[in-house]
């Protein structure tokens, strides 16, 4: 989700009181055959005629002007077909655009280690590695920084002077580009009130989305101007916009369309390769299949910020918190954009506070680009929180879950971050994980359990779908936002829910950029909130459409009929007495009593509902070596409602296990020298198999008013609560609180040791 | 880049020594495979050693020992009943290395002359005492296992000379080894630190010790002060304090993204002492 | 460069192709002979998507070289099933929703018929410890375990 797109929640209520058939069951996906059979087609599993391959140079410098790049030995490379640099692009783009060309493909400074500075195609992979080593370029080498609070020090080196916008206070070194401020109450009059103040700073270090498939095209493009684009992304019409106009053509020539995409979490809502392989098709006239390779997804795609953050709490005796204050610098690499806004508009929005405060600073570095990760910005903030939350808890002898349930947000309440809520879940969840069997459960020696809570906003965002009904009565629905986790099963559901017929007589297709209106990024958890409710009013359009038919061929009033079960049936006592007309009636004549069946529905819906988590974990720590392990974790969040529960279950699953990486091994790790050291996946350690536990799902619903079923969108609040509900669940079994992720090995035995040490 | 396949290993060697330029041997293949893919090397000449007879066998000696093919893959060894009966460390020390995918190709071979100070399997065989049959262009010579890796990714073998054989003394009566490693996840990473011990009982009392140590110095160390302090003892608690005392004076490490030297030298100690009650408790046939 | 010819078997098909040699069998499967089934998730045997099996033992073909193939009996996703027959680890990944983008599924799958081929009735953490080098991103590995022991049930009692 874009920095600049969040809007409260305005919707209009949408919520409809009916006894939902289809919604609510676990049928097997759509694409499912294609996935286990291996033929479904990502973004490197095209090749079309004549295809060349391609090869990216980046610098092996974290910054670092660009003297001269000379590519006369690789031109002179048999098969090399082009080689394009900077000069391929266009210019003068400003703003965003600017910021994503310049990461793209960097024009007079390398900004880190990894960054694109020219690229080739060649007719076979093997050249095009090997003629991208002949790429010879001259840099200079400038200092570096990689660390927020080294980039923020007076005398750190300068990413750009010109980044900074209005928002950053005068005497604030250039790196710091933006700040956020945010509030309500009176927090010195609140930490006045309170028994207990808890202070302390917590850090964090980037985490990759880790996504197994490398981010990947083929691209086309002929000197009529016109292009065509396969490539995995989430979202295919931000890709269409953004290299049209970083190759300087007109957005429609460019028809985009989307691959199965082998996971994105936010990292795949941007461009990165894309342009760059449009370019080199431009100039060698032909296909171009452009695929990174690990090392490179690492070094130059992604991540999330790192973040070091100050807070502060006040809490009463009985657990009531006084008031709440935090500072969050995050580092998003070298250009602006870390998510800082939403670390502060999260940080306390679980909690019905007086009195809070919460200011931001988007800091830039020697890194490469942030992109979203699941959430972007409110794991860390929930990490520093629910830390500081857990420790006065320990100090004041409260129980965690009985302090968040005193002083958690509910129906009515003014959120940290501004607006008042609606009809909201965190009670239910708090409630949920209180009831649920692990919350009491006993811990075996060397075990800590620990448990916190995490919010995210949720996301509309501009939707077109279109769906279309068939002489036999089946139906087609074609949607936008790309399938990142099973979203063509909930689509279909909620179409067969409408309209009456079997899920297995539907198929739900993502739509390529020159065949459906507009539609933002599969991002903030909004595709079955927004994709969902465009289906239903597309189908819904249909019905009317049908009910139509129904009441010409009954020769009645046209609200004299409804929809039920899949039939047109009279509706009222002076309806007349007619059989119910099925649907697949209805549409075998269609073509000759009024034409073609469809609906279709575009807007940018405002009513995604907030949604709230709340984890248990229990985790046992190795005193002697600092080795932890996660023996058991329940994930409690609220759905609005569950569309397929068993891809919802999948996602809260998902959202644990990547905050369980996040948590313990996964970081980015710069040597002095600037450049990334953990550049495949042996040493960015993601959670494997043998590392976790089963993660029990359990699904609260408290229904969104802004969707027909009640639908939240369940991709992000998922990775909201793990930082934290680790961190205290590790501190607990260790006895130490820990203040730094990764709390890998090194960094428990550190603090045991340093504990051992004060005692 | 030249892809040979010999028959023999004399033609391996003749080919190796007549070879110009980065000449590599092919065995498992896991990792020469990755330093072509990350271009940190890319030979000019690869010699694949497996279509020479006999190298994917595992041969029981007439002295009761073993002799492991040098294409044998960590699953072939793994699925050896016997094999892992009497030399669990072994291959225990080999199995840790990678995914079931890797055991598919990975040798022990491989992983000695890889020479990476951080191999799983390198402080097992040098606690188990293996030795291994290097092959040249001027006949053949017998080395032991720790004498192989010089320093991070060197080999004390000249040019044309390969590897042609592994030899894992008998187990004899009242031993047992053990091998283990610290690592931050439970699989598919590097070791942090690594410990093989192998020890022979008389009654309770340790008569012979050998232990190792990887991952805290330039190559895997067999730590002769390690083995003393065990040495006459029944590993009582004293002697476990003393090695692992001996374990961490013995470390030589660096810090790096993997580890710092506190860390290892720290856990150095730890995993010796495990280690030990493990060796210990087979070389007493209480566990497998 | 001269390229190597060579003949192996594919799925049961013999087949043949020519390679350079440092082309590996991840790439020749992908490139040459349009077998996308197997994935390039790392190249440097990490992540396991491109698993197959070369003579019924499980490798990472990113980690196998075309030429390496010579006389071999190689199997891949796209082998699996028997026609229009899924396997049971195939219908019981769909029936566990046990994948979600689906881009390690491949992989898994194959590791999982490797393992249920040496022990049809692995225990949950034999089953992980197996599975331990395919790496998914998605789905936390819950259902993916649960499907593979399901899927070894289902097996056994038809066995």
């Amino acid at each position: 989700m874009a920095l600049d797109e969040y809007k409260p929640q305005s919707g209009d209520a949408e919520l409809e009181n009916k006894e939902l058939k289809y919604v609510g069951t676990t049928p097997d996906r759509p694409d499912g055959l294609d996935k286990v059979t291996g033929k479904a087609r990502f973004g490197a599993d095209l090749s079309l005629p004549g295809m060349l391959f391609g090869a990216i140079v980046r610098s092996p410098h974290a910054h670092a002007r660009i003297v001269k790049i000379d590519a006369s030995k690789a031109e002179a490379l048999d098969g090399v077909k082009a080689v394009v640099t900077r000069a391929d692009f266009a210019t003068g783009l400003e703003g965003e655009y600017g910021f994503v060309l310049e990461n793209v493909m960097a024009g007079e400074k390398a900004l880190y280690d990894g960054h694109a500075v020219a690229a080739v195609a060649a007719t076979s992979a093997l050249i095009a590695r090997d003629a991208a080593k002949l790429v010879e370029v001259e840099y200079e080498v400038l200092p570096h920084v990689t660390d927020v609070d080294k980039a923020m020090a007076e005398g750190a080196p300068v990413i750009n002077a010109a980044y900074a916008d209005a928002s950053v206070p005068e005497g604030m070194h250039p790196n710091v580009v933006r700040h956020h401020e945010s509030g309500h109450g009176d927090v010195e009059a609140g930490f006045a009130e309170a028994d207990l103040i808890v202070e302390d700073t917590y850090v964090t270090e980037a985490a990759h989305q880790g996504y197994i498939e490398p981010n990947a095209c083929v691209a086309q493009m002929g000197s009529d101007g016109k292009g065509e684009l396969w490539v995995c992304t989430q979202g295919h019409w931000y890709v269409q916009k953004h290299c049209a106009a970083l190759l300087g053509m007109e957005t429609a020539q460019l028809r985009v369309t989307a691959s199965e995409i082998g996971g994105g979490f936010g990292g795949k809502t941007t461009v990165f390769q894309e342009p760059v392989a449009l370019a080199l098709s431009r100039k060698a006239s032909r296909p171009v299949k452009l695929a990174l390779q690990r090392s490179e997804v690492l070094r130059a795609t992604g991540p999330t910020a790192s973040a070091s953050m100050d807070i502060k709490i006040g809490m009463k005796k009985d657990g009531t918190i006084t008031a709440a204050e935090g500072t969050f610098r995050l580092q998003g690499g070298a250009f602006p954009g870390a998510p800082m806004e939403f670390s502060a508009m999260c940080a306390f929005a679980c909690y019905d506070l007086a009195n809070v405060r919460q200011v931001g600073w988007d800091v830039v570095s020697n890194r490469p680009k942030q992109a979203a990760y699941r959430a972007p910005g409110a794991p860390m903030a929930a990490f520093a929180v629910e830390s500081v939350i857990d420790t006065a808890c320990n100090k004041l002898g409260l129980d965690p879950l009985e302090v968040r349930l005193k002083n958690a947000a509910h129906d009515g309440t003014k959120a940290s971050w501004g607006p008042r809520y609606d009809q909201i879940g965190m009670v239910a969840t708090l409630e949920a994980a209180k009831a649920h069997p692990h919350y009491s459960a006993p811990l075996e020696p060397g075990q800590g359990r620990g448990v916190a809570s995490g919010f995210w906003f949720n996301h509309g965002g501009e939707t077109s779908v279109s769906l279309s009904l068939s002489e036999d009565g089946t139906c087609q629905v074609s949607v936008g936002t790309p399938d990142i986790g099973g979203s063509r099963a909930s689509m279909a559901l909620m179409a067969a829910e409408v309209l009456g017929i079997p899920y297995e007589n539907i198929r739900v297709t993502i739509a390529d950029t020159a065949t459906l209106g507009y539609n933002d990024v599969s991002h903030g958890s909004r595709v079955t909130y927004a994709s969902g409710l465009a289906t239903i009013k597309a189908a819904r359009a249909a019905v009317e459409k049908l009910c139509q038919r129904a009441a010409a061929k009954w020769g009645i009033e046209e609200d004299a009929v409804k929809w039920e079960d899949g039939c047109a049936v009279p509706s009222g006592a002076n309806a007349g007495d007619f059989d119910p007309l099925p649907l697949a009636e209805i549409t075998a004549t269609m073509g000759s009593t009024g034409g073609p069946i469809s609906g279709h529905f575009e807007a940018t819906p405002e009513g995604a509902g907030v949604s709230f988590g709340t984890h248990i974990v229990d985790a046992e720590v190795d005193q002697e070596t600092g080795a932890t392990k996660i023996v058991r974790y329940t994930v409690v969040q609220d759905a609005g409602k569950a569309i397929h529960p068993a891809y919802v279950e999948g996602q809260y699953q998902g959202g644990a296990a990547q905050g369980i990486g996040w948590a313990l091994n996964e970081e980015y790790v710069y040597g002095e020298d600037g450049r990334l050291q953990n550049t495949v996946f042996l040493d960015y350690r993601i959670p494997v198999a043998s590392d976790l536990p089963m993660i029990d799902a359990v699904i609260v619903e408290v229904p969104n008013p802004g969707h027909p079923y009640g639908v939240r969108g369940v991709g992000e609040t998922g990775i909201v609560p793990p930082l934290a509900a680790i961190a205290n669940a590790v501190s607990n079994a260790a006895g130490v609180r820990l203040k730094s992720l990764p709390m890998n090995p090194p960094k428990i035995l550190e603090a045991l040791e340093d504990q051992a040490g004060d005692a | 880049m030249k892809y040979l396949t010999p028959a023999s290993f004399a033609e391996a060697a003749s080919l190796a020594r007549d070879a110009s330029g980065v000449t590599r041997f092919l065995a498992g293949g896991t990792d020469v495979l990755v330093q072509m893919r990350a271009d940190i090397v890319t030979p000019d000449t690869l010699i694949d050693i497996k279509h020479i007879d006999g190298v994917r066998d595992i041969i029981r000696g007439a002295d009761g020992g073993w002799t492991i093919g040098v294409a044998t893959p960590g699953a072939e060894m793994k699925e050896h009943a016997e094999l892992g009966a009497e030399w669990p460390g072994v291959v225990e020390g080999m199995d840790l290395i990678g995914s079931t995918q890797v055991q598919g190709r990975a040798t022990l071979t491989g992983n000695l002359c890889n020479a990476s100070p951080a191999a799983d399997s390198v402080p097992a065989m040098v606690a188990a005492g293996v030795e291994v049959t290097v092959s040249g262009p001027d006949g053949s010579r017998r080395v032991k296992a720790e004498d192989i890796p010089v320093a991070p990714g060197r080999t004390s073998l000249s040019k044309g000379e390969l590897i042609s054989a592994v030899h894992i003394p008998p187990r004899g009566d009242n031993g047992g080894d053990a091998y283990l490693r610290f690592i931050p996840r439970t699989e598919m990473d590097i070791a942090v630190v690594g410990c093989g011990v192998n020890l022979r009982l008389d009654g309770d009392v340790i008569t012979e010790a050998r232990v190792s140590l990887g991952a805290v110095a330039p190559t895997v160390l067999l730590v002769q002060a390690c083995a003393d302090t065990i040495i006459g003892s029944t590993l009582d608690e004293a002697a476990l304090d003393r090695l692992a005392e001996a374990a961490s004076a013995a470390c030589n490490p660096i810090t790096d993204k993997r580890g710092t030297v506190k860390f290892r030298t720290h856990v150095a100690g730890v995993l010796a002492q495990r280690t030990a009650k493990i060796a210990y408790g087979r070389a007493k046939g209480e566990t497998k | 460069m001269s390229k190597v010819h060579v003949t192996t078997s594919i799925n049961g098909d013999s087949t043949e192709y020519l390679c350079d040699p440092r082309e590996t069998l991840l790439d020749v499967l992908r490139d040459q002979l349009n077998l996308t089934g197997a994935k390039e998730g790392c190249g440097t045997g990490d992540c396991g998507a491109c698993s197959v099996t070369m003579d019924d033992r499980l490798v990472c073909s990113c980690l196998v070289l075309g030429v390496e193939a010579e006389g071999k009996e190689i199997k891949t996703v796209e082998g699996i099933a028997e026609g229009e027959t899924l396997h049971p680890l195939q219908r019981k990944f769909i029936e566990h929703a046990a994948l979600q983008c689906g881009v390690c599924t491949p992989g898994i799958l194959i590791a999982a018929k490797s393992l249920l081929e040496k022990n049809p009735d692995p225990t949950e953490t034999e089953v992980r410890y197996w599975l331990a080098g395919n790496l998914c991103r998605c789905t936390g590995y819950d259902k993916i375990i649960r499907a593979v022991m399901d899927a070894a049930a289902e097996m056994r009692e038809a066995a």
